[in-house]
């Protein structure tokens, strides 16, 4: 999907790294996330799909700049052309730039919702934000009365409105959502992902984070295959579709087969553990047509309309 | 394996380091203070108030004694009065903190209740009230500073016990027909360790800065006894004629032996801790 | 009673549950009947106590009122209970103080062929659970619990936060295994796709929860 415009994410070749203590005194790094790259375009979703607790989340710590202490990141993120550093990370975190959590847990449960949807500010401007708060409410068929509720009074779908309408209380141009509807009912899946269409109808960019592959399927316009902390093949979300004939990586056709809704196939072996990823492909070691170069480098490139991580994929 | 052996100081050996001073530290206070025979730090009119020397690198007091030995006996009193009742008070700790976790119902309410009000009293109060209760001297300061010290402690050793009890392992292992001791053996202790040893060295300087206070408040060690405490409330009436040493270096000495022990009891916390520990 | 353990019924007889006196009620008179080498998927939306439900089923939790009956006795207090559970997160299923090959072999010693139907490979068994992903180690969390004394397995979204691939292969040996000692099944989830898949009867909580 060629586009002339300028990205409004736009991720290179980032690498996020842990400093963990071996056995007694050796410090050692383990990177979890892998030389990965990805744009999001103004007007689409795009969903990063694979396994929980593979490392998906640090992706959207990293582009909020809320990374735990012993991480370090390396790599290019870039903002609307502009690099995301930790001051502009600062500047436009919670205005340009909204993250939705995974759950009401992030929210904090002594303060009334309606204070923290509206944040904190001068009296002025916090009279204005109420006001723009009372049309997001509207929006999402939230009651006034819901502002003066605490975190735990709300409902499992109120509590994710209550979490969407914070994140568009600003002139947001890129959404974060990581993992936004777990273990919500599939009424309500469905609800909180027309939200989101509509929030790319009005230009803005999604990045979705979800290990729900039906999910992304029915939401998204482009698909990232997140595997071993990195992805390997971003597709457009109609190459998603029969046995994957259309899909680039061998990875991404495995995956797709594998669902219980079509093959339920599997193929050998594992994912590499972060500590011990293999050089060159990461899929290399259960990839039936490995080849000696495969053990070298493997780029990014553009393929068919997609993006591919693989030498051979055509 | 991706792996880079970093930076030499990192925090494991800063806490090894840390762990290290205190021990020397405490050792070294404890021998010399058994060690050293009361006619050192004699009684010696000639002598009265000599600024620190060669022959007295602390000088001397009111009545010639030498401030050196004295301070090193009265810190080695502080040491064991703070190991017996640590000891004390860890065995407190730990026997109602299980107790309240596994039994639950009454008994937890009980212990709760022993440990809020333990620590609605103001602490030195209770020390005070404590000490004057057992008549004073080595006797009181020592159930004053043992029988205060447990309630942190237990709250701690109750909140881990209760964690692992409904650990998912915890309860997986009961299922797959492992006995309770096996249990307790196998999972539990080796989780509750360290976090309880760490409760008891962050008590042990507490102990000591206690123990002190009481007596320099005049409830604890009498007057003939070298205690840090003696020497300093001592000191507190020379200090306005210019006679700084008497407060100075004993005080120095007993402020070395709570820095040490804190430092090494929080670098240990912030290691075993697993949100900060492998910063 | 010939063969005691294989082929009996694992039975949910009336069973209300709540986790306090006075809160309210999160199962209510639950009648649930799974036959010998049976697979039964067990559906819901989230919070309508499919999870409770299991660990009753695998005696975790006893409930209030009813019981669980096992070939039409209730559970003995100890020693290895019949009717195993894995849960939805292996990382908090194990010690993460004991190596992987310590935890495997709790209670029993898996063969070799096992392990390597599994994919457990031999390098994993020195390394701590912190060092695998989820999935190898949600390997570890079901073999673990497949020994000779296991005679039914309670699976609460087991393969929920496993990448699909992973998803097929942990099923199917699942499945294999089951098939093979003719091993009942109650399988929680919330993808209808995979319980189609991997069951024969699928149940809808709500409609047998008196709630």
């Amino acid at each position: 999907m060629e586009r002339g415009s300028q990205p409004v994410l736009n991720v290179e070749d980032v690498s996020i790294s842990f400093d963990m203590y071996g056995k007694g005194m050796e410090r050692r790094k383990l990177e979890v996330v892998h030389k990965l790259s990805l744009r999001v375009h103004a007007g689409e979703i795009v969903a990063v799909v694979g396994a929980s607790g593979s490392g998906k989340s640090l992706l959207a710590h990293a582009i909020l700049g809320i990374l735990p202490g012993n991480a370090r990141m390396e790599g290019k993120l870039e903002f609307c052309g502009k690099a995301l550093d930790e001051a502009a990370q600062k500047e436009h975190r919670g205005k340009e730039i909204s993250f939705i959590p995974q759950s009401v847990e992030y929210l904090d449960p002594l303060m009334k919702v309606g204070r923290q949807v509206i944040g904190v500010g001068k009296r002025r401007e916090r009279k204005q934000r109420m006001e723009k708060m009372r049309q997001v409410f509207a929006r999402y068929h939230l009651d006034e009365a819901t502002a003066e509720l605490y975190p735990y009074q709300l409902s499992g779908g109120m509590a994710r409105r209550v979490l969407i309408s914070g994140a568009v209380m600003g002139q947001a141009k890129l959404i974060v959502a990581d993992e936004p509807t777990p273990g919500l009912q599939e009424g309500l899946a469905r609800e909180t992902m027309e939200n989101f269409r509509e929030l790319a109808r009005e230009g803005c960019g999604i990045l979705l984070i979800t290990h729900e592959v039906g999910l992304a399927l029915q939401a998204a316009d482009r698909i990232a295959v997140f595997y071993a902390g990195s992805v390997l093949e971003v597709a457009p979300v109609e190459d998603f579709s029969g046995q994957g004939e259309k899909l680039r990586h061998p990875y991404s056709k495995a995956f797709l087969q594998a669902l219980p809704q079509n093959g339920f196939q599997a193929i050998e072996g594992h994912q590499p553990y972060a500590g011990s990823l293999p050089p060159g492909c990461l899929f290399a070691d259960r990839c039936q047509s490995r080849m000696q170069a495969c053990m070298g480098e493997v780029r990014m490139r553009s393929l068919r309309g997609g993006e591919v991580r693989c030498i051979y994929a055509e | 394996m991706d792996e880079e052996k970093s930076i030499f100081w990192n925090r494991r050996r800063q806490t090894a380091c840390s762990i290290w001073a205190a021990v020397a530290y405490l050792a070294i206070g404890l021998l010399a203070g058994l060690l050293i025979s009361p006619q050192w730090y004699q009684v010696d009119y000639h002598m009265v108030f000599a600024p620190p020397s060669f022959i007295h690198p602390f000088g001397t007091d009111y009545m010639g004694r030498d401030m050196f030995f004295r301070s090193l006996k009265g810190l080695s009193n502080s040491i064991m009065v703070g190991l017996a009742s640590t000891a004390v008070s860890s065995v407190i700790a730990l026997a109602l903190g299980v107790a309240a976790a596994v039994k639950g119902g009454v008994v937890d309410r009980f212990v709760n209740w022993c440990v809020d009000l333990c620590m609605g009293i103001p602490h030195l109060i209770l020390l005070l009230l404590i000490s004057f209760m057992m008549g004073r001297g080595a006797k009181g300061v020592l159930a004053a500073v043992a029988l205060t010290h447990w309630p942190e402690l237990t709250r701690l050793v109750r909140a881990e016990v209760l964690q692992i009890c409904s650990a998912q392992y915890v309860q997986a292992s009961y299922r797959m027909g492992k006995s309770w001791l096996q249990v307790a053996w196998s999972h539990m202790v080796p989780q509750m360790l360290p976090v309880y040893l760490i409760g008891v060295v962050l008590l042990f300087p507490h102990a000591i800065m206690h123990e002190a206070a009481v007596t320099f408040l005049g409830f604890g060690f009498p007057a003939e006894v070298p205690a840090i405490g003696v020497v300093l409330s001592e000191s507190m009436s020379y200090i306005a004629t210019g006679k700084w040493w008497m407060a100075v270096f004993p005080g120095l000495l007993l402020l070395l032996a709570v820095l040490l022990l804190d430092v090494a009891g929080e670098n240990l916390k912030r290691l075993v801790n697993p949100n900060s520990g492998n910063e | 009673m010939q063969n005691k353990g294989i082929g009996q019924v694992l039975e949910a007889k009336d069973v209300s549950f709540r986790y306090q006196k006075n809160s309210p009620w999160v199962l209510k008179g639950v009648n649930l009947t799974v036959g010998p080498g049976e697979r039964v998927a067990l559906v819901g939306p989230s919070g309508s106590g499919k999870s409770t439900l299991s660990r009753i089923l695998a005696g975790y939790e006893k409930p209030c009122q009813g019981e669980v009956l096992w070939g039409g006795e209730p559970f003995e207090g100890s020693g290895y209970c019949p009717v195993q559970m894995v849960g939805q997160h292996p990382e908090q299923a194990v010690n993460p103080r004991w190596k992987m090959g310590k935890i495997l072999t709790e209670c029993w010693e898996p063969d070799e062929g096992l392990l390597q139907r599994m994919g457990i490979e031999q390098a994993w068994m020195g390394r701590w659970p912190i060092e695998l992903s989820g999935g190898e180690l949600q390997r570890f969390c079901i073999l673990r619990v497949l020994g000779p004394g296991t005679k039914f397995l309670v699976c609460d979204e087991i393969s929920a936060m496993l990448d699909a691939v992973t998803q097929a292969q942990v099923w199917q040996v699942v499945l294999e295994e089951a098939r093979r000692r003719g091993m009942g099944i109650v399988a929680v989830t919330h993808n209808m796709a995979l319980a189609k898949r991997v069951c024969s009867r699928i149940v809808e909580l709500p409609k047998i929860n008196g709630i």
